[in-house]
């Protein structure tokens, strides 16, 4: 042997030995994991990671408090187990036939729209009742499925709420809309735009942008030439935030109203003072500062847990899991029978009374509102009853 | 520090290197038992034992699908246009898009079957490269690298923007492949395509896939490959030696194009609900990735390397957030310390160690300015 | 199909294409000297608005300066910018070309490696301060100055626009004057002879590297007055962008690119007022594919000797 072919052969054996190390460490580490024994898993589908995680984690933080707080003496029978789809729709199909696999009980979530279209189909193939805490695109309650459910309203709740916010409570009489060519913005910007028409307010300019661009300044011409009293965008915080920036720097005045996409401090970190009377919709119930005192509990043991406020969806979250361990303690221990109970389900959670229909719905429709004010979210209530802050 | 001098520390970790010259020595009937074997070992990889160790979090045979499966015939596809034509393309989604669209759109609208729509779609997207390529592939090769990404963006945006595409909704449901739930073959229904299973479009993956690694077999022999590894190798001496070089260049476009367009219809039917943002400028980078790492031109190589960039999150989910940093830096290490990635064809090495294979050396007259004046110091 | 809005498109379709004209020196200037199209160039810019940001959090702005302060501010930041920029396009050269060239790889090779860069930088950025966007604190209040044509004209957009012509007349007198840019012109025409009469091709090499990289982090401190906003990938459309500015004005031709730059930016800008923003993108690429096919030299000619045509 050559000194270089002794070389290379420990080169090999290096490799190889550390490839086993490397796979019994990963081997040991994740056994037990999920292995969840028949029906006694209570599944988390969303966002754990990536990009979008933020949301995800709202929800699994606040089904995880529920979780916690359970004081059943079956507890030790059940594990809350997350599926991190990173909000993908191609991975939650794929964690989907995981869930499957598993034989999960029942799934808090999928938790984003474009996420259920492809994950639900196969939990109602598995019958796996799912409980969504977050999606609200409209076509999802119009698949016939017979064991999904969500306990928010859908778009078509939120876009014409939205537009009657804005004409009976802002006295609008002309307003721009604006949508980020998303499937969410796209959505509920012609739902606003809609009602708008119905209601015989002026829409102009009606309009889109582009995200993940930084000049606004085509978008910002228009509403300045058109000038507003009232600008509504459908879309995400930080196409939110360059808008609303580039707007009042351009001298544009009249409230500024978004949707759920745009709830989030960081609109405020992000556009600094121009967001600040920034007036947002959301089908969700941040049930922060109620008077209720089951949400107070909910806030001050979220607080305790987290060491942060209760945001976006995480009371949907707390309520969805309640409603699960509820319908366990009533002897509701597989998945067939959770999924009658929530049929005949009445239950008055932190964030709003749950009610399921026929097709899955959440019985009544639900818009609530929040103020950026210096920056901080501030939850001002129930669409129909909202006051803003600044002004109105 | 002196990047070019680990170079030098590389032969004593070359693991590979005997194993591609036993691979050179091996008699033919040998060899068709190794890829016997490989053939089998695809079967029964989705088995529910190597899934709990390969990926331990997923439906392994979801994963083995996509990204997997995708990845390795999208990744033989653009080694047509990279590794053996030698042209940089960025916007190699957007085949893998126009394959989508059409499915979803023809199998919704016209309700065709999917054993249909393949060829049409495999068509369609050839097309779209030729299209692509008749005005573009007269350019300089950089330029075509820019022009090619434009291009992604560009069926991605208009995907977005239209109402015929419907959007950023995109479409959903689209039709699966027809089914034959009865029939089984190792206790697994390989033609139930509208179950939750997803073997079956796991096989068919893999159908496409030894399928490609056949016809890109043949081609590489033929008078094509010939010619693309002429025109790879100097450009302006094979149009010289009379090769027509823009020719076989559009050839290399819409048979890349093609492989693309075949990914996508499988995809769309699979997953049965497309949206634009199923198609990022990030995907044409993973999959120039596991091209480039595997070792452009070499298949074994190019179909090792989309393996371990699809797998690699998958399985190490915690990193996941790392992928892309890693990939970045493994592009520029690799093209500084073994640019002939690792498995390499030796033709390539070849190549590269002369400075040429692929638009020329790196600012040719600068090289050998530099290597003269250091010839004078001297 | 919508209102072109002449006047506020066109001075904002200026103010932006001075920008992308910022960029689109340093593809130039590299393109001229080494025929490689600098993939990470991108992200040199993205460095710079990120110093930007640094450099405002570090001092504590949380309202807005006016006179002598503010002055002293905006002049920080371009230093602190142009430097973070030049140094990061110099380490750049360093780590993905240098070995590169000197063992003479494909040009493929090259370009592979630069895209490699770019992404390494993006995700650098990314892990370390978030995938979210970042907002500038409020440093100056916008005043209108003057009106033309109905259109208001903001000190922010007088600011980059001017500041961008005055970087580049600096940067012409740079390369057509001294003793260095003669080197790098030299080079880009003739680099046997550029050696034979005695220029360090390398230090050449860096030094138009470095000179791209301080131009892009001027851009980037003029992004940062006009947007006031920076992401990780914030540079990946900038820079496709000011590439096909300085493709449109002649690659490897300094005047092209402000040219370009203009140019492309009131295309843009006319074309998403009138065919709606969602196709602004669209618009530039075609605009690209266009000049590549039918004037793949640009409007100005190409090569760097020619600068003075």
């Amino acid at each position: 042997m050559t000194r270089s072919r002794v070389m290379r052969s420990m080169g090999v054996i290096g490799l190889v030995a550390a490839m086993s190390v490397l796979g019994v460490a990963c081997g040991n580490s994740k056994s037990g994991g999920n292995g969840g024994s028949g029906g006694s898993t209570i599944a988390f589908m969303g966002a754990g990671t990536g990009p979008d995680a933020q949301l995800g984690i709202n929800i699994s933080n606040g089904a995880q408090l529920a979780f916690n707080q359970w004081t059943s003496k079956d507890k030790k029978k059940y594990t809350f187990t997350k599926y991190d789809t990173q909000g993908d729709p191609t991975q939650a199909s794929s964690q989907a036939k995981k869930v499957v696999q598993d034989k999960a009980l029942v799934v808090i979530g999928p938790a984003f729209s474009g996420e259920s279209k492809t994950a639900d189909p196969i939990l109602e193939k598995a019958k796996i009742p799912s409980i969504s805490a977050s999606a609200t695109a409209v076509s999802l309650a119009h698949q016939g499925f017979k064991y999904w459910h969500r306990i928010l309203s859908n778009d078509d709740v939120q876009g014409p709420g939205d537009a009657d916010f804005m004409v009976k409570t802002l006295g609008a009489k002309k307003v721009a809309v604006i949508d980020d060519q998303s499937e969410y913005g796209k959505g509920l910007g012609d739902a606003v735009r809609g009602q708008l028409k119905k209601d015989n307010v002026t829409v102009s300019p009606s309009g889109t942008l582009d995200p993940k661009g930084t000049d606004y300044s085509t978008t910002v011409n228009q509403i300045k030439a058109a000038n507003p009293d009232t600008i509504f965008f459908a879309g995400y915080y930080s196409a939110a935030a360059k808008l609303v920036k580039q707007l009042r720097k351009a001298g544009v005045k009249g409230h500024f109203v978004s949707g759920d996409g745009s709830q989030d401090e960081k609109l405020a970190t992000q556009a600094g003072t121009a967001a600040n009377g920034a007036l947002l919709s959301c089908t969700c119930s941040l049930a922060v500062g109620s008077s209720d005192p089951a949400a107070q509990k909910f806030e001050a043991a979220y607080k305790a847990a987290y060491h942060t406020e209760p945001s976006t969806y995480s009371a949907e979250g707390f309520d969805t899991m309640n409603i699960i361990l509820q319908a366990i303690d009533k002897g509701n221990t597989t998945s067939a029978k959770i999924n009658e109970y929530l049929k005949t389900l009445d239950y008055k959670g932190v964030s709003k009374p749950i009610k399921f229909t026929d097709t899955g719905e959440l019985a009544g429709n639900l818009l609530f509102f929040t103020e950026i004010v210096n920056g901080k979210l501030k939850f001002l209530g129930d669409a129909k009853s909202s006051k803003p802050v600044n002004g109105g | 520090m002196n990047l070019t001098a680990w170079r030098s520390l590389l032969p004593s970790i070359d693991v590979l290197g005997p194993l591609s010259r036993f691979w050179a020595r091996t008699p033919g009937p040998l060899r068709i038992v190794v890829y016997v074997l490989l053939v089998v070992g695809a079967l029964v990889l989705p088995a529910q034992s190597i899934g709990s160790f390969m990926s331990p979090q997923s439906d392994w045979s979801a994963i083995l699908f996509y990204p997997i499966g995708i990845y390795i015939l999208l990744a033989i596809g653009l080694n047509v246009v990279v590794g053996q034509a030698g042209l940089l393309d960025l916007g190699y989604v957007a085949f893998f898009a126009i394959g989508g669209y059409a499915m979803a759109k023809i199998g919704v609208a016209l309700k065709w079957d999917f054993w249909i729509i393949l060829p049409v779609g495999i068509l369609i997207a050839a097309a779209a490269g030729v299209i692509l390529g008749a005005p573009t592939l007269r350019l300089r090769g950089d330029y075509l690298a820019i022009v090619t990404l434009g291009f992604g963006e560009i069926i991605r945006i208009t995907a977005n923007n239209l109402a015929f595409t419907g959007g950023p909704r995109g479409i959903s449901p689209i039709p699966t492949p027809p089914s034959a739930p009865n029939v089984t073959l190792g206790g697994v229904h390989i033609f139930d395509f509208g179950g939750i299973d997803t073997r079956p479009f796991y096989y068919l993956v893999v159908v496409l896939i030894v399928l490609a690694i056949i016809l890109v077999k043949r081609l590489e022999r033929s008078r094509v490959g010939r010619a693309w590894a002429a025109i790879r190798e100097d450009e302006d001496a094979a149009e010289v030696m009379g090769v027509p070089t823009f020719k076989y260049k559009l050839w290399a476009f819409a048979i890349g194009a093609s492989f693309g367009g075949a990914a996508g219809v499988l995809f769309a039917s699979q997953t049965t609900s497309i949206t634009p943002d199923n198609f990022p400028f990030l995907l044409s980078m993973y999959i120039l990735c596991s091209v480039v790492l595997g070792g452009s031109g070499n298949l074994l190589g190019v179909i090792a390397g989309a393996f371990l960039v699809a797998w690699l999150p998958e399985r190490f989910r915690g990193l996941a957030d790392y992928r892309t940093l890693a990939f970045g830096a493994a592009l520029v290490l690799m093209m500084v310390l073994r640019p002939e990635g690792l498995l390499p064809s030796r033709r390539r090495k070849a190549e590269l160690a002369e400075g040429t294979g692929g638009m020329g050396a790196l600012g040719g007259e600068v090289a050998s300015a530099a290597a003269q004046s250091k010839g004078m110091d001297e | 199909m919508h209102s072109l809005n002449f006047w506020p498109s066109t001075v904002d379709g200026l103010t932006l294409g001075a920008i992308y004209a910022l960029i689109a020196l340093g593809y130039t200037l590299v393109y001229g000297v080494l025929r490689l199209i600098n993939f990470a160039h991108s992200e040199v810019f993205m460095v710079g608005t990120f110093a930007m940001l640094f450099t405002l959090n570090g001092l504590g702005i949380n309202k807005q300066e006016t006179g002598i302060a503010l002055v002293g501010l905006l002049l920080l930041s371009l230093v602190v910018s142009a430097a973070a920029s030049g140094a990061t396009a110099v380490i750049v050269e360093f780590v993905a070309y240098r070995p590169l060239r000197k063992h003479g790889s494909s040009k493929l090779a090259a370009l592979i490696s630069a895209i490699g860069a770019s992404f390494f930088l993006q995700e650098v950025f990314a892990l370390r301060y978030g995938r979210d966007q970042r907002g500038f604190p409020d440093m100056m209040s916008d005043p209108t100055l003057f009106t033309i044509g109905g259109s208001e004209v903001n000190l922010s957009k007088v600011l980059v626009f001017f500041g961008a012509i005055i970087m580049m007349v600096l940067l012409d007198l740079f390369v057509n004057g001294s003793r260095l840019g003669r080197g790098i012109r030299a080079t880009a025409q003739d680099p046997e002879t550029a050696v034979l009469m005695g220029v360090n091709i390398d230090r050449v090499i860096m030094l138009t590297f470095l000179v791209g990289g301080l131009m892009a982090g001027a851009g980037a401190m003029l992004f940062g007055i006009r947007f006031g906003i920076t992401q990780y990938n914030v540079g990946f459309l900038l820079g496709i962008k000011a590439f096909t500015a300085a493709v449109l004005g002649g690659i490897g031709n300094i005047r092209g690119a402000l040219l370009g730059g203009l140019l492309l930016g009131l295309v843009e800008s006319y074309g998403a007022s009138v065919l709606g923003s969602e196709w602004k993108d669209v618009v530039s690429f075609v605009l690209l594919i266009l000049v590549l096919m039918f004037r793949p030299t640009g409007l100005l000619g190409e090569r760097l000797m020619r600068a003075r045509a």
